[in-house]
């Protein structure tokens, strides 16, 4: 062990500032700050001038208006009902596939991972048109469509249950990879000791695994929940939009601009912005890694 | 008993071939050998956490090669402890009884009998976080033996340790082993640890497996 006496302190000082920097010379970090607070103010004002001119741009009575319109309503009820659906349904598909590729290495495993982020890289349009095609490809006499509509007596293209499939396949993708990093960032040892304890890997998944990613279950849901509120593509070209059947309301500010009422369309608008940040303050709060 | 017979283990660019290893029943062995050599991979391929790729692993004269790590009936305790971080202390060291499916009175009495034998008592409603390392070292070593294991498996348990924990330890090891005669294979680089507790040292060189009295 080296001690450092007082006579060997300013030397070693003079060895680090090899060059211009003498002992005494101020410096600051402003610049520092007004560069990187700049630039990342110019995105924040962005969405912030963004919500404000939608405020200052629908009156309080007009939103009133356009909400309790009975095809907003019937819109609203639908848009709650499917996202909360597809979110479940994604969670249920999302906790195993993440836990899965997060934890084993298998053949064929990087194809599973590439085919879980195509929804995500696809645009919107193709993969509403690529959903429409599966149901209505014809394999012999047997199509996927007509077999729901024989067998189970539900007819999916435009219809309600297409809603729920265009929103899912893709806010089920975005579970998966949230569901993935959050067991990743686990330690498998709490399992493996779980294992030689007398438990199985599904007891060391289900008492072990899954009370640890509560929070990355949380923000799974709430991305999953964000993504399908704000899906707009595949359900135009899957389910269509139909006032009072298949209207969500992303497609309600579609038909509202369509028909030229601006007003409308700005106050649904705002509906799905208060919306959008329940969701996004339910992530701050209990999803992972919470905020200061 | 733990006995390995020309057992080969391979992880990724790392192989052990033709190992071969016997640790006596209710004896004390430490098994030394320096960083990298393997020590943690046999400890992992006996506890059936690793596959082996050719050889047998017995038990109490039973083969056990190929069952799942919670049909072997050891005790573990490895190298980072892999505590849960969402149960309590009293959680950790009933965990293995509930699985068991043993009465509530059972989990009762011998919750209590671990935590004053490991002096766990006042820390029971805690969490891991809240624990310094003797203390999470101790319950890692609760929750190994709550289930009355015939093996104990130890990854380098003083590692981590300042030097009154580790005396500690060292002194509570001894006493268990005394109370319980659980057949110990403790893995450390440590030559001072294998001397204040091995009845039988072996000792891991280039792959090599050999063995001495303490």
């Amino acid at each position: 062990m080296t001690k450092t006496t007082g006579q060997e302190a300013p030397r070693l000082a003079a060895d680090c500032n090899t060059k211009s920097t003498s002992v005494g010379s101020r410096r600051s970090d402003i610049g520092f700050f007004l560069v990187t607070g700049g630039l990342s103010a110019s995105f924040v004002v962005l969405i912030a001038l963004l919500l404000l001119a939608d405020i200052a741009f629908a009156s309080f009575g007009q939103f009133a208006n356009v909400i309790s319109k009975p095809e907003i309503l019937a819109s609203v009820r639908l848009t709650l009902l499917s996202c909360s659906a597809t979110t479940i349904m994604g969670l249920w598909v999302a906790v195993p596939l993440g836990y899965l590729l997060a934890r084993f290495r298998f053949p064929g495993r990087w194809v599973i991972d590439t085919l879980v982020d195509i929804p995500i890289v696809l645009p919107p349009l193709v993969l509403g048109l690529s959903l429409l095609i599966l149901f209505h490809l014809p394999f012999g006499h047997w199509k996927l469509e007509h077999w729901f509509s024989n067998e189970a007596g539900l007819a999916i293209t435009y219809n309600w249950p297409a809603v729920l499939l265009a929103q899912f396949t893709v806010s089920c993708a975005f579970a998966v990879r949230t569901m993935r990093v959050t067991f990743e960032q686990l330690d498998p040892r709490a399992e493996d000791v779980a294992r030689t304890l007398g438990c199985t890997r599904g007891q060391a998944f289900l008492q072990v695994a899954m009370p640890q990613s509560r929070r990355g279950m949380v923000a799974a849901a709430t991305i999953a929940w964000a993504r399908a509120l704000g899906e707009f593509g595949p359900i135009l070209v899957f389910a269509g939009v139909t006032r009072m059947r298949t209207e969500v309301l992303s497609t309600s500010v579609f038909l509202e601009l369509s028909t030229g009422q601006l007003d409308a369309a700005v106050a649904v608008s705002l509906l799905m912005v208060g919306l959008a940040m329940v969701v996004l303050l339910i992530l701050k709060v209990f999803g992972p890694g919470k905020s200061q | 008993m733990i006995e390995l017979q020309e057992v080969a283990i391979t992880a990724g660019t790392f192989s052990l071939h033709n190992v071969q290893l016997f640790v006596p029943r209710e004896q004390y062995t430490v098994l030394m050998g320096r960083s990298g050599e393997g020590k943690t991979t046999i400890l992992e391929a006996i506890c059936g956490l690793r596959k082996i790729s050719r050889g047998r692993i017995l038990l109490h004269d039973t083969e056990v090669t190929n069952w799942l790590p919670g049909d072997r009936q050891l005790g573990y305790v490895p190298q980072d402890l892999g505590l849960f971080p969402n149960l309590t202390v009293e959680a950790h060291l009933q965990f293995a009884m509930r699985l068991r499916r043993a009465t509530v009175a059972q989990i009762r009495d011998r919750t209590s009998e671990l935590a004053e034998l490991l002096g766990l008592t006042e820390l029971l409603g805690r969490y891991p976080r809240g624990l310094s390392g003797g203390e999470a070292q101790r319950v890692a070593l609760g929750r190994a033996l709550s289930f009355q294991p015939a093996v104990l498996l130890l990854d380098e348990p003083l590692g981590a340790l300042d030097d009154d924990s580790r005396d500690e330890l060292i002194h509570l090891l001894k006493t268990l082993h005394r109370q319980t005669r659980v057949t110990v294979l403790h893995v450390t680089h440590s030559q001072r640890e294998a001397d204040q507790l091995a009845d039988v040292i072996v000792r891991l060189h280039a792959g090599k497996l050999r063995g001495s009295d303490a």
